[in-house]
């Protein structure tokens, strides 16, 4: 066989269209790039449809609703305690915070929220707490492993793994927990939790300060996360952001103190923000970090309950969880509006109900996660397309949340 | 640049040449994997080992028997409108004479029907029931399917064997506490 011989001469380009090849006459057009729905660096069946310029990315338009499991009708179809459930699959990495704000709302609808034990209020915020921080340790485990780290992922879902053992000891369901009862719990603490949690905690503040030296203080990851994706404070807040993404851009946003709700006020915590410490500030690095340093907070807010459950709240015989739960849950006619600082930032509900029926007439969930995530294009315009990555990353969204 | 001062200094100065032949840090790091062999695993070889999930877990469904072994189930199909995911179903009978060994009540059912695919483990129809009737074991979780025709548990799957009664253990802290030193 005769080999072909071939040999790239420019002029051959130019015989049959003289000018279409000429320099002036070139032209370029943006590529449309799509990243997912079943990209693993999406978090979820995220489907982005990447505007890109060779490596530049020039716009993202993130399509939803591959997980869309009508939330809103379901919760309008419901009872109300029928609901609970449900909101536990909206954000099913922290359902147990989605719980206390969907009972708080009704609570308050039903004007029983200041009947509610002492006791009650206390393990309600303690096991909030534990789900945040395990919540906390999805999200930058999951992110360490986007841009690249595998131990930190391996590690987190050690340490998450005892968290959840312990609330479903306490609860009875991994993820799912249906404990948070509007008027109660669903059971009281088990006996010899304390213990437990205590044990809990003196195991997690090391490995906390080890997740900090592995990764937040870890050049690679300064290098790959400092002054990328800077979101600034003004964008955050035009685009309706909140929790870590909020903090992170700099202000000191939080509706356990801007609220005060259940018994948050009467325990103390700061708020920590990002001060650009590793690049600008509202960085990638920047929410990473409030993360791991809510995480600090978070285990002393479980310390304070754990103290004041021990101490001043204890279990009786008499203690009933279930003693204000009515028997009947329906709220006057009211447009309400609730709100609780879920693990990813606000989430509200709003109801309206019609007074006559058990069954709200419209809810409609403000979803953090949702509101997040339309800042994405905003913050990956201009970077790479491994900058999206820890975009999308870094602001955390669960895309069960994101679609209902 | 500095962030805490908890991050560990490294050391750069030059290599001596033991050092440099890299055996000393190959005993180090082969000796790091070498202790973690002999190390607690976090992981659990699964279908073999099985961890103690708590005694509130919410697992398979059981109908309960009292204590002379007659169905506690009086069809009153309370928790089938407290199941918010709409799964279970009943059929109801009057008791004849001569089955009072066997039903405790009046009413009992002659077909319950559970559909696991639409279970989601909330346990409200445990919560719901009057006759203590329903409850979600904490022993034992429902089994895979492959068919379809699979999915419904009728009575069979669920009334507790007789021989075989279901118990809710580690009720005082010790139990509690033993059966967790060993996970
Ligand atoms: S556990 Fe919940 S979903 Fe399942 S049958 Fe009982 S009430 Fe229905
Ligand atoms: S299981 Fe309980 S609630 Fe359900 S029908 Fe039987 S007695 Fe009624």
């Amino acid at each position: 066989m005769k080999s072909v011989q071939y040999k790239y001469r420019p002029e051959y380009l130019t015989i049959s269209e003289p000018n279409k090849y000429k320099a002036e006459n070139l032209q370029s057009e943006e590529m449309i790039l799509n990243l997912g729905p079943q990209h693993p660096s999406t978090h979820g069946v995220l489907r982005l449809e990447v505007v890109t310029d060779g490596e530049i990315v020039v716009d993202v338009i993130p399509h939803l609703g591959y997980l869309h499991r009508c939330f809103e009708k379901h919760a309008q179809s419901l009872p109300f305690n029928q609901t609970i459930p449900y909101v536990d699959r909206m954000d099913y990495l922290g359902a147990m915070n989605s719980e206390h704000a969907w009972v708080m709302g009704i609570e308050k609808m039903l004007g029983i929220d200041k009947e509610i034990p002492k006791r009650v209020e206390y393990i309600r915020v303690l096991v909030a707490e534990l789900n945040r921080i395990a919540s906390h340790f999805i999200a930058i485990g999951t992110y360490a492993l986007d841009i690249g780290a595998y131990t930190p992922f391996l590690w987190l879902f050690r340490d998450r793994e005892h968290i959840m053992r312990l609330l479903e000891w306490t609860t009875g369901a991994r993820m799912l927990y249906n404990y948070i009862w509007v008027g109660g719990l669903f059971y009281d603490l088990p006996v010899g939790f304390e213990e437990r949690c205590q044990s809990l905690i003196e195991y997690l503040k090391p490995k906390l300060v080890e997740l900090q030296q592995l990764v937040i203080e870890n050049h690679i990851f300064i290098n790959r996360t400092a002054n990328v994706a800077v979101l600034p404070l003004p964008v955050a807040i035009n685009y309706g952001c909140t929790g870590p993404v909020l903090r992170g851009s700099g202000l000191r946003w939080d509706l356990r103190k801007v609220d005060g709700y259940s018994v948050y006020p009467e325990i103390d915590f700061d708020i920590p923000i990002g001060k650009g410490e590793a690049g600008k500030v509202g960085d990638c690095w920047d929410r990473n970090n409030v993360r791991v340093l809510e995480c600090f907070e978070s285990i002393r807010i479980i310390e304070q309950c754990l103290e004041k459950l021990n101490k001043e709240h204890k279990r009786t015989k008499e203690f009933d969880p279930q003693a204000v739960v009515p028997k009947k849950i329906r709220p006057p006619k009211m447009d309400f509006y609730t709100r609780a600082e879920s693990t990813k930032g606000e989430l509200g509900f709003f109801f309206r109900t019609d007074g006559r029926s058990d069954v709200p007439v419209r809810v409609k969930a403000r979803a953090c996660s949702f509101n997040n995530l339309s800042v994405l294009p905003e913050i990956a315009r201009g970077g790479m397309i491994a900058d999206l990555i820890a975009a999308i990353g870094s602001i955390d969204i669960v895309m069960g949340e994101v679609d209902r | 640049m500095q962030l805490t001062n908890r991050a560990k200094k490294t050391d750069k100065s030059e290599l001596s040449l033991f050092e440099r032949s890299y055996l000393p840090s190959l005993a180090t790091g082969l000796g790091i994997t070498i202790r973690h062999f002999f190390m607690k695993k976090p992981t659990i070889q699964y279908p073999e080992q099985k961890r103690y999930l708590g005694p509130v877990f919410r697992g398979h469904h059981i109908l309960k028997r009292d204590e002379e072994g007659r169905e506690r189930c009086t069809a009153c199909g309370l928790c089938a409108v407290a199941c918010p995911a709409e799964a279970i179903s009943m059929v109801a009978q009057e008791r004849k004479k001569g089955e009072e060994h066997l039903y405790r009540e009046e009413k009992y059912a002659a077909v319950y029907e559970i559909n696991m695919l639409r279970c989601i483990f909330c346990g409200l129809c445990e919560e719901a029931c009057p006759k203590q009737a329903v409850y979600l074991r904490h022993d034992k979780f429902v089994p895979v399917f492959t068919e379809r025709e699979d999915v419904i548990f009728g009575k069979d799957k669920l009334v507790e064997d007789p021989n075989n009664r279901y118990r809710r253990d580690a009720w005082t802290k010790e139990d509690a506490m033993k059966l967790w030193k060993n996970d």
